[in-house]
C-alpha cells in the first residue's frame, strides 16, 4: 500500500469515527455511561500516550504525570474562570488576584506550557538520575507540587485547598476527542521524526546512542518537556470533564493508574495506549459495576462477596494477572494500522485458500 | 527553659516518628540491596498490618492479637514476593517495578473493599498507649519506647546479618546476585528471608505508628512508605545503619517543620531532601560507590 492510499485510509477512518460519535450523541440519551467512558477515555488516552512517549519510547521511567496534570488543570481553571464568578469561587481570598479570563483553547495551551516550563526546570537536576531514582524523584516532585498548590499563602492564586469551579466545560463528546486526537497526532509525528529515532536509540542503549553522536541531555530534556506539555493539556481537559478540581485529586495513585494503562496497552505502542485507556476506563467505570451490587442473582443463586468496592478488587486482580502473565500488553510494541489489519485479513484468507487448495488436491 | 519545654514535644515526636520510619525503611533498603527493586507495596503491607490488628483486636485479647498480626503480615509479605516478584526475576527491572505498583494497587483496593472506605479506629494497645510526663511535657509512652525498641531491633538485625549463615548469604547476594547463585546460595530462600525480616519490622512499626494516629484508611500506608523509602535513599540504599540514621533525620526535620507552622510543607520537604541528596551524592550518606558497566 503506498503512502497516499494509507493517508486516505487513515483520514477516512478518523472522519468515520467522528461521524459515528456525532450520530451516537444525537441518538443516545446524554446520561449514558458510554459518553462518560468516551470522554474520560479520550483524556486518559492523551496522558497515557504522553507517558508512553517518555517511558516507552525514550526509556525514562518517570512517575510525575499527576503533577504535570495538576499544573495543566490549575492553569486552565485559573485562567478561564469568568471574572464575574471569581468572587464566589475565591470567597476566602477576596476574589483572587487574577481578574481576567482568556479563551478556552489558549488556556489549554497555557496549561501545557506551564507544565512544560516546570518540567524544564525539574529536568535540569532530575534527568541526570538513572532509572528507578528518576522514578522516585519525579514522584517526589509531583507530591511537592501538590503540597505547594494547597498552601494557603498561595490562596489568592490557587484558592488553597478549596475547590476551583465554574470554569467553562465541554458538553459534546467530540471536544475531548478532537483535542486529544490533535495532540496524539503531534506526538506520533514526533515519534516518526529524527527526534523520535533518537529517543528510541536512547531507550535501547544510552551509551551506544551517545557514541553515535546523539546529545543525551538535550534529547532527554526534550522528551521530558514535550511529554509534560501534553500531560498539562490533558490535565486541562480533565478539569473541563470534571467541572471542579482540587489539588488533592492528583495523588500518586493517579500516576499509577496511567502507568498501568500504558503497561496494559503495551509499552512502546501509541495505539495500544489509546485502546487500553478506553478499556481501562470502561472496566473501572462501567462494565464491572454489577460487581458492586449486593443483590446480584444468577438464577436463584445469590452471588456472595459482592458489595461496594468489590469491582476494584476484581479489577486489580485482572491487572495483576496481566502484568505477570501477559507482560507485553495488548499491542506489545506493534501499532494498529490499516495495513496491519489488511495483512492480518490477507493471512487468514490466504491460509484458508491454501487449505482449500490442499483439500482439493487430496481428493 | 521555656524554649525547651515548648520545642521538646516536637523533638520527641520527631525521634519517635523517625524510629517508626526506620523500621519501615529497613524493609526497603534490604529488598533494594538484593533485588534492586523499589518495593512500592511495602507501605501498603504496613497499612495491611494496621488493618489486621484493628480487626483481630475486636475478637481476641491483645496478647494474642499482636503476635497474630505480626505472623499474618509476614505471611502477606512472603506471598507477595512469591507470587508477584519471583516469576519476574529474569525480567527487565521496569516490569518488576510495575508489578510492585500493581500489588500496591491491589492491596489498597482490597483494603477499600474490606473497610468500605471508612477510617477504622485503631485499638489502644495497653501500656504503650498510656500517657506519661517527661520534662513537663505529656506524651504517650510509645513516643519514648519507639526509639529504644528500634535501636534494639536494629542491633539484633545487624548481628544477624553479620554472624549467621543466612546473613552472610544476604550480604553475598546483595554484592553480586549471579555469582552468589553460582556459589550454591539458595537465592529464593534468601530473598524470602529478606521479605520476612522486612515485613516483620514493618508490622512492629505499624503497631507503634498507628498508636499515635487516629485511624487506618486504605491509603494511609503510601506516605509513610514513600518517606521511609526516601530515608533509605538518604542513608545510602542497601545500608541498614544508613537507613536508620536517614529515618531519624527525616522524622526529626519533619516534626520541626510542623512545629514552625509549615505543616503543608512537611511532606514536600522530605522529597526536596531526596532530590537534593540524589543530586549532590546519589549514593546517599553510607552507600557504596557503583560504577556504570557497559
Amino acid at each position: 500500500m503506498n503512502k497516499k492510499n494509507k493517508l486516505i485510509w487513515n483520514v477516512s477512518l478518523i472522519v468515520a469515527l467522528l461521524v459515528l460519535l456525532f450520530v451516537l450523541e444525537q441518538v443516545m440519551p446524554s446520561g449514558s455511561m458510554l459518553f462518560t467512558v468516551l470522554k474520560k477515555g479520550a483524556i486518559y488516552a492523551l496522558v497515557a500516550v504522553s507517558m508512553n512517549l517518555l517511558n516507552g519510547f525514550t526509556g525514562l521511567f518517570s512517575l510525575g504525570q499527576a503533577g504535570f496534570m495538576l499544573l495543566g488543570a490549575y492553569t486552565y481553571a485559573i485562567l478561564t474562570i469568568p471574572p464575574e464568578s471569581r468572587a464566589s469561587v475565591y470567597q476566602y481570598y477576596d476574589g483572587g488576584i487574577i481578574q481576567f479570563a482568556i479563551p478556552v483553547p489558549l488556556a489549554l495551551i497555557a496549561g501545557g506550557l506551564i507544565a512544560a516550563g516546570f518540567a524544564f526546570l525539574i529536568g535540569l537536576p532530575v534527568l541526570r538520575l538513572k532509572s528507578d531514582y528518576l522514578a522516585i524523584a519525579t514522584l517526589g516532585f509531583a507530591e511537592i507540587i501538590r503540597a505547594v498548590f494547597q498552601w494557603d499563602k498561595l490562596g489568592p492564586l490557587t484558592n488553597g485547598s478549596n475547590l476551583l469551579r465554574s470554569f467553562p466545560t465541554f458538553q459534546s463528546v467530540l471536544y475531548p476527542f478532537i483535542v486529544s486526537g490533535i495532540c496524539i497526532a503531534l506526538i506520533v509525528m514526533l515519534i516518526n521524526s529524527t527526534y523520535g529515532r533518537a529517543f528510541k536509540a536512547i531507550r535501547d542503549d544510552e551509551i551506544a546512542a551517545e557514541a553515535m553522536g546523539i546529545n543525551l541531555a538535550h534529547h532527554k530534556r526534550l522528551a521530558f518537556v514535550i511529554s509534560s506539555f501534553f500531560a498539562g493539556v490533558s490535565g486541562g481537559l480533565l478539569a473541563m470533564y470534571q467541572t471542579t478540581i482540587q489539588a488533592s485529586m492528583f495523588k500518586s495513585a493517579m500516576t499509577y493508574e496511567i502507568l498501568l494503562i500504558v503497561v496494559i496497552g503495551g509499552i512502546g505502542s501509541v495505539t495500544g495506549s489509546c485502546i487500553s485507556s478506553f478499556l481501562f476506563i470502561a472496566c473501572s467505570e462501567w462494565w464491572l459495576r454489577f460487581l458492586d451490587n449486593e443483590n446480584f442473582y444468577i438464577g436463584s443463586f445469590h452471588v456472595p462477596l459482592l458489595r461496594a468496592g468489590f469491582r476494584k478488587v476484581v479489577f486489580a486482580v485482572v491487572i495483576m494477572a496481566m502484568v505477570l502473565f501477559y507482560r507485553q500488553g495488548i499491542m506489545g510494541t506493534k501499532e494498529f494500522s490499516v495495513e496491519a489489519l489488511q495483512n492480518l485479513f490477507r493471512k487468514i484468507f490466504l491460509r484458508k485458500s491454501v487449505k482449500k487448495a490442499g483439500d482439493t488436491h487430496e481428493s | 527553659m521555656d524554649f525547651v519545654t515548648r520545642n521538646l514535644p516536637y523533638l520527641m515526636a520527631g525521634i519517635s516518628v523517625g524510629g517508626q520510619y526506620a523500621l519501615i525503611a529497613i524493609g526497603y533498603t534490604m529488598v533494594y540491596g538484593i533485588l534492586r527493586l523499589i518495593n512500592f507495596a511495602h507501605g501498603d503491607i504496613f497499612m495491611a498490618a494496621g488493618l489486621i490488628l484493628v480487626y483481630s483486636a475486636t475478637v481476641m485479647p491483645m496478647y494474642i492479637a499482636i503476635p497474630l498480626m505480626i505472623i499474618l503480615t509476614v505471611l502477606i509479605g512472603f506471598i507477595v514476593e512469591r507470587v508477584a516478584y519471583k516469576p519476574l526475576r529474569s525480567a527487565p527491572r521496569m516490569s518488576i517495578m510495575i508489578s510492585a505498583i500493581g500489588v500496591s494497587y491491589l492491596l489498597q483496593n482490597l483494603a477499600l473493599y474490606v473497610t468500605g472506605g471508612l477510617s477504622q479506629q485503631y485499638p489502644a494497645i495497653p501500656w504503650i498507649s498510656d500517657t506519661v510526663t517527661i520534662f513537663g511535657s505529656t506524651t504517650k509512652r510509645v513516643t519514648v519506647i519507639t526509639p529504644v525498641l528500634t535501636l534494639v531491633l536494629v542491633v539484633l538485625l545487624v548481628l544477624l546479618i553479620k554472624y549467621t549463615k543466612i546473613g552472610m548469604a544476604m550480604r553475598a547476594a546483595s554484592r553480586d546476585f549471579e555469582t552468589s547463585q553460582l556459589m550454591g546460595i539458595k537465592i529464593n530462600s534468601v530473598v524470602s528471608m529478606t521479605f520476612i525480616i522486612g515485613t516483620f519490622l514493618a508490622a512492629i512499626g505499624s503497631a507503634l505508628f498507628f498508636t499515635n494516629y487516629t485511624g487506618v484508611t486504605p491509603t494511609v500506608g503510601a506516605m509513610p512508605g514513600l518517606k521511609a523509602f526516601v530515608a533509605a535513599v538518604f542513608g545510602g540504599i542497601g545500608s541498614i545503619p544508613g537507613a536508620v540514621i536517614g529515618a531519624f533525620i527525616i522524622g526529626i526535620c519533619e516534626n520541626i517543620i510542623k512545629g514552625v507552622g509549615l505543616t503543608t510543607f512537611s511532606d514536600a520537604f522530605t522529597f526536596a531532601l531526596l532530590i537534593i541528596i540524589l543530586i549532590i551524592k546519589p549514593t546517599g550518606l553510607f552507600g557504596e560507590k557503583e560504577a556504570d558497566k557497559v
